[in-house]
């Protein structure tokens, strides 16, 4: 495929990762945000290339591992609703909340499909006027405009049987709480590809500039990654901290600004509770009041969820980059993905899954 | 959560009152919502997100750093040979 | 700025009490259902080797036996359908015994309200596909049940074989040193039906490739010597090959730049965040060849038209027993595990 296969090619690789050797002579923490760029790590088996000067610490970019269980009873709860179909992307189905997932929802009778993508929804709700359709609604800047267009759509249709539950998150808060947290150890960042295709890479310049840390914003293929690594290592290497992009078939500064102006016409930017970090200022989306008829929340009257949240695993540390995977006593033991103990083990585009699945020879290889 | 798999545009309609195209993934086809890429038209790359395209691809800015990366792999091609070359399994 | 790290974290999660559609992906949850509960039920030698059909010797002669389900949606989906599949799928998994099918069963559940038209549509082609294959439909059986307590058709199938004297394979006899023999291109099969799945479709050039591979085999028993084979169904390679370097206790290095994969597969793969390796074939079949004779079975398979396509993927090593490991398009290494359950497009 055109765009893909030449960024996977293993001789730009090898020399890349020659220039990498060349240029990281002291050691180096770098942190890729988003679970995609963890995912084709893992799966190209990136790290045996690199030096071992160079250190990847796995990001919080898994909008499945950082929805909090709160968040998760409250979809569980209204997809167990007989008159509601509930609409979800594949990597939700999986995950964990207080009681099973959403596999034993649909298990149990419940109406769980899977769409690929959020339009596919308002073709159900108008193929079933007599049900409910609601869309689960997760992820990051990235999948905010294609949200916010399926509710933007639904108004202008007059869809009384859609709505959305949302729970979208950002990055640059989190990037902002893991470079404040005291633990922190990430020395530069690979920015996220495609949430920055959304959204530009202005919001990460003064990140750069007050944290005195490099920012990569990075594209998703072997190569890609690479040549992100090998920027961010020499700017390191030559005292530098600011942000550059790699990823510019993709991206440009200003991001894209149709799918912004429909995302803020939609949503708004509110607190946001993480999965194993906690509660972060302004760091994700809700609906505009002009919107909330779209709402699930509000039009599915869900008892108050408190969850219990035993303290078992470390994936709140593993989410931040503090840990890795198979630093956790319990990872590939009690913890696989048919028994996750922790979010991060639960997504495919988490760290813990990703290593699991991929990289566990690594870990043999470490013993 | 941010697959986003690049495809070419090979027809542009509207539908009710939303633009769409048909959109070429490597052979096989999809429609996916060009709203947010009012600038591309068939023909062009765009990166495709749950169904919306979220950018085009710039065709010139890809030739670009691909021809740097090349260059640069001409300027190591005169260091040692390095591990990751194709092995051939017997 | 976040200052009350609370490290909390999802609570462990309960074992299933209840079926989930995982339970028939062929990964994980899967092997845990035959082991957990069918196994302990059934136990005897045949069942405990885990293979597609049990060989059972009868006055001095070996029988190979086989069961198969066929639940698929669509019915009819490009490349083939329901009755094409039910009828190459049992006749294969006597063929990975090294047995010469001969006869097969089939047993239909009807749904109240199925159109006849589409019954007999099926039935013929399950007749195309027993003539092709050289087997007969000996004996039946039809059941119908209400409206919505299935879906619209199963098919149940039975088949018996001959194993030709000497022949001795099973995925436990995979051994180090063989190599890793692979018919054709991965993933069609799946990728084929998921193009007409509900909320997934799209267009494009992906047939199944549903084929019987009882000729294949015997090209290739002629050709040297065979120790395991597997047809990857449901969970793909990747879990055939898992399977495989449990039951032999063997290691298995493949290398990915030499695994076939089509263009439009690998493309639609691509799109749905899915990995081929994991995606169900119909009429491929991956095989442990003792080293000396890799190039001889190889030969004899590329002679035949459903192993025009075949390549030598890797081979099975002494070190790192039961766990797969593939060399990456980049040179990288990572791990080939089960997977969990159904695969799920990863689309986001």
């Amino acid at each position: 495929m055109k765009y893909l296969d030449e960024y996977r090619d293993a001789g730009l690789a090898g020399k890349l990762a020659e220039q990498i050797r060349r240029t990281a002579t002291r050691p180096a923490a770098l942190m890729e945000i988003c679970g995609g760029q963890t995912h084709s790590i893992v799966k190209y088996g990136l790290d045996e290339l690199l030096p071992r000067e160079v250190e990847l610490v796995h990001g919080p970019g898994c909008p499945v591992c950082v929805t909090p269980l709160e968040m998760l009873d409250r979809a569980h709860a209204i997809a167990r609703r007989p008159e509601v179909i509930f609409c979800s992307f594949g990597d939700m189905l999986r995950v964990p909340g207080s009681r099973g997932d959403l596999f034993q929802i649909k298990a149990e009778g419940g109406d769980v499909r899977v769409v690929y993508s959020p339009l596919d929804c308002l073709k159900l709700a108008r193929a079933h006027p007599d049900r409910q359709v609601v869309f689960f609604a997760v992820g990051f800047e990235t999948t905010a405009p294609a949200n916010a267009m399926a509710v933007w759509q639904a108004r202008a249709q007059g869809l009384a049987n859609f709505s959305v539950l949302v729970s979208h998150v950002l990055v640059p808060p989190a990037i902002t709480g893991i470079l404040e947290s005291p633990n922190n150890r990430v020395q530069a960042f690979l920015g996220p590809g495609h949430v920055c295709a959304v959204m530009g890479w202005r919001e990460y310049e003064p990140l750069a500039a007050r944290y005195r840390v490099p920012v990569v914003i990075t594209g998703f293929e072997p190569v890609d990654l690479l040549e992100g690594i090998l920027m961010a290592v020499r700017q390191l290497a030559q005292g530098r901290a600011e942000v550059e992009n790699q990823y510019a078939r993709a991206v440009t500064r200003e991001g894209n600004p149709e799918a912004q102006r429909r995302m803020f016409q939609v949503f708004e930017t509110c607190d946001r509770a993480w999965r194993g970090i906690g509660v972060i200022p302004e760091s994700g989306y809700r609906l505009r009041p002009e919107f909330q008829e779209f709402d699930a929340g509000r039009r599915f009257e869900v008892e108050s969820i408190r969850p219990e949240e035993p303290e078992a695993c470390i994936s709140g540390l593993v989410l931040q980059g503090v840990k890795k995977p198979h630093d956790c006593p319990a990872f590939a033991k009690e913890c696989t993905p048919q028994t996750p103990l922790g979010a991060t083990m639960v997504s495919a585009e988490g760290a813990c899954a990703a290593y699991y699945n991929y990289g566990r020879h690594l870990v043999r290889h470490a013993e | 959560m941010c697959l986003a798999v690049p495809g070419k545009i090979v027809e542009v309609r509207e539908s009710s009152g939303v633009r769409m195209a048909t959109i070429d993934f490597g052979g096989i086809r999809r429609e996916a919502c060009l709203e947010y890429v009012p600038e591309a038209g068939e023909g062009d790359y765009v990166m495709v997100h749950v169904g919306f395209a979220i950018s085009r691809v710039d065709a010139d800015e890809a030739a670009r750093t691909l021809e740097l990366l090349r260059e640069m792999d001409q300027l190591a091609e005169a260091g040692p040979e390095e591990p990751g070359g194709p092995d051939e399994v017997p | 700025m976040p200052n009350d790290f609370t490290l909390s974290c999802p609570p462990p999660f309960t074992p299933r009490k209840t079926v989930v559609l995982g339970h028939g992906s062929g990964g994980k949850l899967s092997a845990q259902l035959i082991r957990e509960i069918f196994l302990p039920a059934f136990d005897n030698p045949w069942l405990r080797k885990l293979d597609d059909q049990a060989v059972i010797s009868i006055d001095g002669g070996r029988i190979a036996f086989t069961t198969d389900a066929f639940v698929v949606t669509p019915l009819f989906f490009p490349g083939g359908d329901i009755g094409e599949l039910a009828v190459n799928g049992t006749v294969n998994d006597l063929a990975m015994s090294g047995a010469r099918p001969v006869c097969l069963s089939a047993a239909f559940i009807l749904e109240e309200g199925f159109p006849l038209e589409d019954l007999a549509r099926v039935t013929q082609s399950m007749a195309r596909a027993a003539a092709a294959a050289g087997v007969a439909i000996a004996t039946g059986d039809t059941k119908v049940v209400n409206k919505g307590s299935a879906d619209r058709m199963f098919v149940t199938t039975a088949g018996i074989g001959v194993v030709p004297e000497g022949v001795e394979i099973s995925a436990s006899n995979a051994r180090p040193g063989d190599r890793v023999l692979l018919s054709g291109t991965i993933g069609d099969h799946g990728m084929a039906v998921m193009s007409r799945r509900e909320g997934l479709e799209f267009d494009g050039a992906i047939l199944s490739d549903t084929a019987p591979l009882d000729r294949l085999v015997e090209a290739m028993l002629a050709a040297g010597e065979i120790h395991a084979l597997r047809d990857p169904t449901r969970g793909g390679l990747g879990t055939s090959l898992c399977e495989m370097a449990a039951a032999s206790k063997v290691g298995v290095e493949i290398d990915a730049r030499l695994i076939p994969v089509r263009e439009e597969v690998r493309a639609a793969c691509e799109l749905l965040g899915l990995d081929p390796l994991f995606v169900a074939n119909e009429g491929k079949l991956v095989s442990f060849v003792r080293a000396e004779d890799a190039g001889a079975v190889l030969a004899a398979m590329r002679q035949r038209p459903e192993g025009r396509e075949a390549a030598i993927i890797g081979e099975a090593v002494a070190a790192h027993p039961g766990m797969v490991l593939m060399k990456t398009e980049i040179g990288g290494t990572r791990v080939v595990d089960l997977p969990f359950g159904e695969q799920l497009p990863r689309i986001c």
